[in-house]
């Protein structure tokens, strides 16, 4: 067999394998769907604001309800204790709200 | 047509045999550069799937959640606050949460607990005495329904709560180290002042007024802090975009090593390489040919790693649940959710990694190539 045919082949199979990849993922997302939902009725249900990825901390557990600053909440320059503290940023404050008349 | 594909098939076989002279030179770069992509195909499937569930999941959170904050820090809401607000127009619920967090020196993990909102439907407050536990909780002190957990209360007072219920495994991710308990025993547990809740949920009627809603509680509660549905979902977004970034700007180092030793392998020709443009411009070779052969090298490299590094990750995220990013996503948590992304593929995303990893090594084949290969086949020999 020439060289050539078989880099043709490969490059079908990894074609295939990539088209098959892509396959899978809208079939598996598809399948997904109640799961999904089922999360999402109960952060509607029980009204979560989080997902539970990192629970060692406070500000890591729910990381929307926590202050600004809360990972140099002891201190300005205090070193942060947690792992991932380091891959969590701070929430985005809301923009200053314009004056309003209650 | 035809011919064209002829002559391109002979520069395959060419190029392969070149590529087959030296294999040890060339599968060492094929390794290192299928671990490049590797790596950032898995960065990028596994941030994009959970940023897009967190989306998902997190859609019908709350639309506003009202803080008190007392010295720039978190505090309980009066009850009276409820009424107060009760007044304001466009506002169609409102109600206290009750939740807080327990550390159980036991296991060394902290829970979340939480008293169900009277609105709920399908978890109502468990009776007196009883609990319904997330699935970490269960598998972290190996309970089941109808055992005792036993924990110590804010007085030091031991408190015994019966399992009465499991939460459906199926929603670990945002359940696995839920606690849900009765508004009296909530109360009873932290010694929780009886006229404060945690914080306070209001929805409102017309979604295009919540921003509105939440500047008019700016107003009338200055000591609150508003936190919207909006700003949730931003924040996920922010905290996996993020991480994706602190990745990728770790990886830099080794991208960038990556690209010296690709621009150097590509860039510096041999002597040897050399002497074989001269020899094939001298048989009758065109410029172009030498070109296009050389061409053939870098794709054959490059779409080999590319399938490769990508088919790798793919498997490695979505059917591996993502083991290399295991410590990182636990960090120094006893309570972690099993996580298991479901794959959501962004195309653009890997058609942005194709054209950044393929397309950069096979145009620095080329400009060195071409060079050597205008210059006279005698010199180019000498």
């Amino acid at each position: 067999m020439r060289k050539s045919d078989l880099f043709l082949r490969g490059v079908a199979v990894a074609s295939a394998l990539l088209l098959l990849t892509a396959l899978d993922s809208a079939l598996r997302s598809r399948m997904a769907g109640p799961a999904i939902a089922s999360r999402a009725a109960l952060v509607s249900d029980l009204d979560l604001t989080d997902l539970a990825l990192f629970t060692e901390a406070r500000y890591t557990r729910h990381p929307s309800q926590a202050d600004l600053h809360s990972a140099f909440q002891d201190h300005p320059i205090a070193i942060e204790h947690f792992p991932t503290g380091s891959v969590v940023p701070a929430r985005a404050p809301m923009p200053v709200a314009a004056p309003v008349q209650p | 047509m035809r011919e064209w594909l002829r002559r391109q098939r002979y520069l395959i076989d060419y190029s392969l045999s070149a590529l087959a002279r030296r294999p040890g030179k060339h599968v060492g770069l094929l390794v290192v550069y299928t671990l490049i992509v590797f790596l950032l195909a898995s960065v990028m499937l596994f941030t994009h799937a959970l940023r897009r569930e967190a989306a998902l999941v997190l859609a019908d959170s709350p639309q506003i959640i009202l803080q008190r904050q007392v010295a720039g820090r978190h505090d309980l809401m009066p009850l009276e606050y409820l009424e107060r607000i009760g007044r304001l127009r466009g506002v169609s619920a409102l109600y206290g949460r009750l939740w807080g967090y327990f550390y159980d020196p036991a296991v060394r993990a902290n829970y979340t607990l939480m008293v169900p909102p009277e609105s709920s439907t399908g978890h109502r407050a468990p009776d007196p005495g009883e609990i319904t536990i997330g699935s970490g909780i269960a598998r972290t002190r190996g309970l089941a329904v109808g055992d005792y957990l036993s924990l110590r209360s804010a007085r030091g007072e031991p408190f015994s709560f019966r399992v009465a219920s499991l939460l459906p495994t199926t929603t670990e991710l945002v359940s696995t180290d839920l606690m849900l308990l009765s508004a009296a025993d909530f109360r009873r547990f932290f010694a929780y002042p009886e006229d404060r809740v945690t914080d306070i949920v209001l929805e409102v009627r017309n979604p295009r007024e919540v921003r509105t809603v939440a500047e008019k509680l700016i107003l009338a509660l200055p000591d609150t802090r508003p936190i919207l549905r909006e700003e949730i979902l931003r924040t996920y977004d922010a905290v996996f975009g993020w991480r994706q970034g602190l990745v990728f700007v770790l990886l830099a180092g080794a991208v960038l090593a990556f690209v010296i030793f690709a621009w150097d392998r590509a860039s510096g020709l041999s002597g040897e390489e050399r002497r074989e443009i001269g020899i094939l411009k001298s048989i009758g070779w065109e410029t172009g040919d030498v070109l296009r052969m050389k061409f053939w090298e870098g794709t054959i490299l490059s779409l080999t790693a590319f399938s490769l590094g990508y088919l790798l990750a793919y498997a490695h995220v979505f059917y591996g649940s993502a083991a290399l990013f295991e410590p990182v996503l636990k960090g120094w948590a006893v309570l972690y959710p099993e996580i298991r992304p479901i794959p959501f593929v962004d195309g653009l995303q890997v058609a942005t990694l194709l054209a950044f990893t393929v397309f950069p090594y096979t145009v620095a084949t080329i400009i060195p190539i071409w060079r050597a290969a205008v210059m006279d086949p005698d010199a180019v020999m000498r």
